[in-house]
Parts: structure tokens; C-alpha cells; sequence
């Protein structure tokens, strides 16, 4: 993506990070992102971020398996090598569910599973810019963007009044590059702004 | 004061005085210092055991399966008594993390990891015996429907013993990317907090680079749901197929229909005294017992006692069908050969362990007590193996011919091939508890201020007010 201005306010608690996120966005700041150590129940919604829509992708991929699994057994049997098994039926519908259920089942979570990570960018040897160590332990990093319309003292004076502490600037990558966690970041990403 | 509050009525799940960094720290501590002794001495043993246990694969693909005792009369023997145990024992861990997600079971956050856990490894030793009791192995893969050179000549897709193949792999591949999924953020925990450059770049590479964004939380959930809604049909396919590769037979005391629930709540209720002998010794080593909590186990002996009287009821059932349906072969099988008989001993250990002994659990006392809870699931898992014994041998060494009627004892190798699976699961479940979040770190942070056990001291004043009261106290709260 591209490396940009930030500043970072840390939350101790859920309960001061919620109507924070509320000012911010009256305030009209550009929020970045919130990240949090566990998935806090409802901070989507107040964040403003519209529903995933990963089930629908489940659902296709779940009947993607369905038809495949089907539509090859049925292949096999009748047009591939029709062949009798103690006169049995060569389309038994019945004895196709199992295996026409685990397909779906199959499909569904490995499809799901590679979209949620395409979607999330996950990967072994991606590597994201931490704003804050603790960001997967116990505070609530709060990111908000510096466009050329914003004033970063001003950003900061806002980010303490609404109640985070640690209230820092960072200049970073926004996206995801290849990299290793032991290393630092490259020179452009995470330089501070006023070292 | 929190916005989600719980009764104080309901135990907590989290004892002790706990913050989000204090989860943390207790949890991932273990993780980042030496092993005791304790663990080396049990990981050398358990290494030992899996060589011997490789040693005695070689021995029977070296020689040919007739190193094991099995003949004509009994062509199943310990090898498929062994895959349907270790199936059976999978499924409390997918139970645990699906199941119970989808009922809203907040206890499930203590124990689903290591209970995931258990699951993968259960299933890997399961997947041993079918594939090494094909007698030639390295034909193993005719088992897949792949375009080949003779004819080609497909796979019968009629065949239970197929839809085992499909069965089996998909539930490990889902189980372990629901696994896989869970342990991605507490990974990221590990590696944010590494002092380390070797565990900063491993926890790295495991972790795929998760950071906490509140949108990858949010599809995270979605995900996790969705696969909890899939594993749970699958997780009851899955013995339901293993139990069609014997009630789709012709052999009596296989042919049943009772067989498909009856095998998956006996395999909830070993696979349950799997999680409870694995967690009482975890929980002691790792000094978990804030997280795993005599609640829990309380819990999970509630569910052994019911799956374990479904059981009795199936057995029961059996022997009442036997008599009833009038089929002199079957009334046979169950009267003659399985209550009584040579091999009639075996029948009643199952009945003792599984039917008899559990129903301690129906005393509040028992079912809270410890050293109880550790010996009953032992005598559970020894009950279970000999459900399966009973199952595959009495219904076999009795056929209908006489002249064909044999007893069976297991070979060395088979021992050893047993014992060999028992070493690749705990090899795997040391690694797992020295190297492995055994609890899911961000899913107790996410019950804690409900249930946890310092957060609802203070609520008792809260019980007596309405709704609107409370939500009138919070909202004048958070004006302030």
C-alpha cells in the first residue's frame, strides 16, 4: 500500500474505547483501525464497518462440493465405466450422501478458510506494522490516519481528552510486505516522525 | 462496570483476580521458559513408545500382516478396535469447540484448545490402522478416485469403507483449520510479547501476520461460526459412517440401525474422558487451575454420564432386539457368545466401565472431586476400548459355520502398533502443551469481564433491579 502519518492512542478499557470511537467519528478524523488482543462484540458496528459477507463465499463453496461430488460419482458410474456391483443401481442416490456431505463440508471450510485469510492478508511471511506491542495482549491501539487536513497535535489533544494514554506518532506502512517479525522494520516503514 | 453483565447465580469461569495482561502472562509464561522435568521424563517415554511402535509397523509391512494374530474368522481384530477408539476420542474436542459454540456455552473457552488439540492428534493415530491393515501399504493410495492407468478402474463409491476415506480426511483437514483459525491471534500474542529473536520470527511465521484489526476480528467470528456450523453435521457423520462400515453387513450384532447415535454418543463419551485425564494432568503442571476450573470439569463429567447412559440404553436396547426380533443367529451372537462365552469377559468389563462406574458422576460431590473425576476417565477409556472389542470380535469369532469358530488374542505387533499410536499422541501433546497456547488466550479475555470471578464481586446489588434500572445506571455511568 503505501506508507503514511499516524497517530496512536492506547485504551485500557472497552468501555472508554466505545465512545471514543463515537467522537472520532463525529469528529470526522480518518480512523485507520482499532486493534484489539480478542474480538470486542459490537466495535464493527460502531466503527462503522459494513457486515462480511464470508458465509455467502461458505455457502457457494458448500455447493460447489455438493455438485462436484455428485455430478463425478454419477460421471464414474454411468458414463465413465458403467459397472454392475451385485446389480445395484448405477445412480444410488442414497449411498452417494455421505460422501456428497463430506464434499460439501470440505469445500466449505477450505474455501472459507483461504478467503478469510486472502481477505486478511494472513500468510506465513507476511508481516504488518505493530503500532503497539500490546495491541494482541491487553490495550486497545487506536489508529487514526494524519491527512493534510489534519493537525497531529490537534489529533492528540483529542485522542487524551477522549481518554487514551501512550499517545504517540508514527510514520508506517499501512499494508502488508514480506518480511520477519525478528527483524525491524525496513528503513521506510515505522520511522518515527521526529527522530 | 461492564455493559454485558452475568447472575451472579452462575459460577465463574475465571477465579481469581485477573486483568486481560494477567490471562496473558499466565497463560503464555509456560511457553516461554524451560520445561520441568516432568515433561522430558513423559516426552522420552512417549518418544520411546513411538519408536517401538514403528519398530512393530516395520516388523508386520516387513513380514506380511500375518505377523497379527488375526485369520479367517477374524479378519478384524485390534487394528480396527483401535481406529474406532481413536476416532471416537476425537470427537470431544470438535464437540467442545462446535457444538458448544453453537450453544452458547461460555465454559467451552477454557478447555476447547486443548480439547482441539486432542482431537487432531486422536484422529492421526485412527488414521494409522486402516492404512497399515491394508497388509500392502504401499498400494494405499488405490484408495483414491484418481484417473489411472488400468482402465481406468474407479473406486466403488457404495462402499462404507470409501465413504470412511472421505469421512476421516475431511473431518481432520476441518478440524485442523478450525484448530489452525483459533490459534492464529494467540500466536500473534506470543510473538508481540518475544523477548527472543528465534521466537519472534518462528511465532512470526506461525502467527501469518495477524495484527488485531477490528475488521479481521469481525470476518474471524464469522469464520469461526461458519465452521463451527460445519463441523457440527460433520462431527456426527463422521462415527456415523465409521458405524455403517458395520451395521451395512450382514454379520450378526452388526446389523443394526441403533448403531449410528450409539457410536457418536459413545464416542462423546470417551472422547470426553480423553479431555478430562489430559486436563487434569495440564491443568497441575502448567498451574491452570484458575482456567480450568472445577466447574468445568463438573461440566464436562455432566456430559459423561449422559452419553454414558445413552450408552447403557443402546446396550440395552441390543440385547432387547436380539430377543424380540426373533432371529436365532443374532439371539446367538448376544446371548451366547457375547454375555457368555469365551470371550464373554470382555462384554462384561464394557458393561462394568461404561454402564456401572460413570453413574457415580450423578453425585454433585463426585462429579467435583478430582482424583475421582481422573480415575473414572480412565476406567471410561478402558470401558470404551472394549465396547469396540465386543463389537468387532464376539460379533466375529462366532460365525455360522463351527467348524470356522476361533479365539483371538493380539500378537507383539499388534501390542506394539497400539502402543506405538499412543506414543505419536502424547509425543504430539507434549509438543503441544510446551510450544501451544493450551487455553485460547483471546477467547477467555473475551468472556473475562462476564465471568470472570473478580468482575462479579460488586453485582450482587444489581440482582434485584429491573432491566430499565440497570440500563438507566449504566447510561448515567457512561455520562460521566
Amino acid at each position: 500500500m503505501a506508507v503514511k502519518n499516524f497517530v496512536v492512542g492506547l485504551f485500557d478499557d472497552e468501555a472508554v474505547l466505545f465512545p471514543a470511537v463515537k467522537k472520532v467519528r463525529t469528529a470526522g478524523y480518518k480512523l485507520h483501525d482499532v486493534y484489539t488482543p480478542f474480538p470486542v462484540h459490537g466495535l464493527d458496528h460502531a466503527m462503522g464497518l459494513r457486515e462480511t459477507s464470508l458465509h455467502t463465499a461458505g455457502f457457494i463453496y458448500g455447493i460447489t462440493g455438493t455438485t462436484t461430488a455428485l455430478s463425478f460419482m454419477s460421471w464414474v458410474f454411468n458414463v465413465d465405466w458403467p459397472l454392475n456391483i451385485g446389480g445395484k443401481p448405477h445412480f444410488p442416490l442414497p449411498a452417494f450422501i455421505p460422501i456428497t456431505f463430506e464434499l460439501t463440508v470440505l469445500f466449505a471450510a477450505v474455501g472459507m478458510v483461504m478467503t478469510f485469510c486472502y481477505l486478511c492478508q494472513l500468510m506465513p511471511g507476511v508481516k504488518k506494522h505493530i503500532f503497539h506491542p500490546r495491541q494482541t495482549d491487553d490495550k486497545f491501539v487506536m489508529v487514526i490516519e494524519l491527512t493534510e487536513k489534519t493537525n497531529a497535535e490537534e489529533v492528540k489533544r483529542f485522542l487524551n481528552e477522549a481518554g487514551a494514554h501512550d499517545i504517540n506518532e508514527q510514520r508506517a506502512e499501512a499494508g502488508w510486505w514480506y518480511g520477519r517479525f525478528d527483524q525491524a522494520d525496513e528503513d521506510i516503514h515505522a520511522r518515527p516522525v521526529n527522530a | 462496570m461492564s455493559l454485558k453483565y452475568e447472575s451472579t447465580l452462575r459460577e465463574p469461569l475465571v477465579d481469581g483476580v485477573k486483568d486481560y495482561h494477567q490471562v496473558t502472562e499466565d497463560i503464555i509464561s509456560p511457553i516461554e521458559g524451560k520445561p520441568g522435568k516432568l515433561w522430558y521424563v513423559g516426552f522420552l517415554i512417549s518418544l520411546s513408545l513411538l519408536g517401538f511402535g514403528a519398530f512393530s509397523v516395520f516388523w508386520q509391512i516387513y513380514f506380511g500382516v500375518g505377523v497379527w494374530n488375526l485369520n479367517k474368522t477374524i479378519g478384524w481384530g485390534w487394528d480396527i478396535t483401535n481406529f474406532v477408539w481413536w476416532v471416537g476420542i476425537g470427537h470431544a474436542g470438535t464437540l467442545i469447540s462446535a457444538i458448544l459454540l453453537l450453544f452458547r456455552q461460555g465454559w467451552r473457552t477454557g478447555v476447547n484448545r486443548a480439547a482441539e488439540a486432542m482431537t487432531i492428534f486422536a484422529v492421526m493415530c485412527a488414521g494409522q490402522f486402516p492404512i497399515i491393515h491394508m497388509g500392502r501399504v504401499w498400494m494405499g493410495f488405490f484408495i483414491l478416485p484418481y484417473p489411472n492407468t488400468r482402465g481406468p478402474v474407479w473406486v466403488n463409491f457404495n462402499s462404507p469403507l470409501l465413504w470412511d476415506v472421505f469421512a476421516i480426511s475431511t473431518y481432520f483437514t476441518v478440524s485442523l483449520l478450525f484448530w489452525y483459525s483459533g490459534l492464529i491471534p494467540d500466536f500473534a500474542t506470543i510473538r508481540d510479547r518475544a523477548k527472543t529473536k528465534l521466537r519472534k520470527l518462528l511465532y512470526g511465521v506461525a502467527s501469518f501476520g495477524w495484527t488485531g484489526s477490528t475488521k479481521h476480528w469481525q470476518r474471524h467470528e464469522a469464520l469461526s461460526l461458519v465452521l463451527a456450523g460445519l463441523s457440527t453435521p460433520l462431527v456426527l457423520s463422521v462415527h456415523t459412517i465409521v458405524s455403517f462400515d458395520f451395521a451395512t453387513s450382514v454379520i450378526p450384532g452388526w446389523h443394526t440401525t441403533i448403531f449410528p447415535p450409539y457410536f457418536v454418543a459413545g464416542a462423546i463419551f470417551s472422547g470426553f474422558a480423553m479431555v478430562q485425564t489430559l486436563l487434569i494432568i495440564t491443568r497441575k503442571i502448567l498451574h491452570l487451575e484458575e482456567y480450568i476450573t472445577l466447574g468445568h470439569m463438573e461440566a464436562m463429567n455432566k456430559v459423561i454420564v449422559l452419553t454414558g447412559s445413552v450408552v447403557g440404553c443402546a446396550y440395552l436396547t441390543e440385547l432387547f432386539m436380539a430377543w424380540y426380533g426373533a432371529n436365532p443367529y443374532e439371539f446367538a451372537t448376544f446371548f451366547k457368545y457375547r454375555a457368555a462365552g469365551p470371550l464373554g469377559w470382555s462384554y462384561w468389563i464394557m458393561m462394568t466401565c461404561n454402564v456401572i462406574t460413570p453413574q457415580v458422576f450423578w453425585f454433585r460431590k463426585m462429579r467435583r472431586n478430582v482424583m475421582v473425576t481422573f480415575v473414572m476417565s480412565i476406567i471410561v477409556n478402558i470401558g470404551m476400548w472394549f465396547e469396540r472389542f465386543v463389537i468387532i470380535c464376539t460379533s466375529l469369532y462366532r460365525d455360522y459355520l463351527p467348524s470356522s469358530w476361533s479365539y483371538y488374542r493380539p500378537s507383539w505387533p499388534e501390542v506394539g502398533f497400539y502402543m506405538g499410536t499412543f506414543g505419536l499422541f502424547f509425543t504430539c501433546y507434549f509438543l503441544f502443551a510446551k510450544y501451544f497456547p493450551v487455553i485460547a488466550v483471546a477467547e477467555i479475555k473475551s468472556i473475562l469481564k462476564t465471568s470472570g470471578e473478580n468482575f462479579k464481586e460488586g453485582m450482587e446489588k444489581y440482582e434485584g433491579e429491573t432491566a430499565e434500572q440497570f440500563a438507566h445506571a449504566v447510561h448515567h455511568e457512561h455520562a460521566h
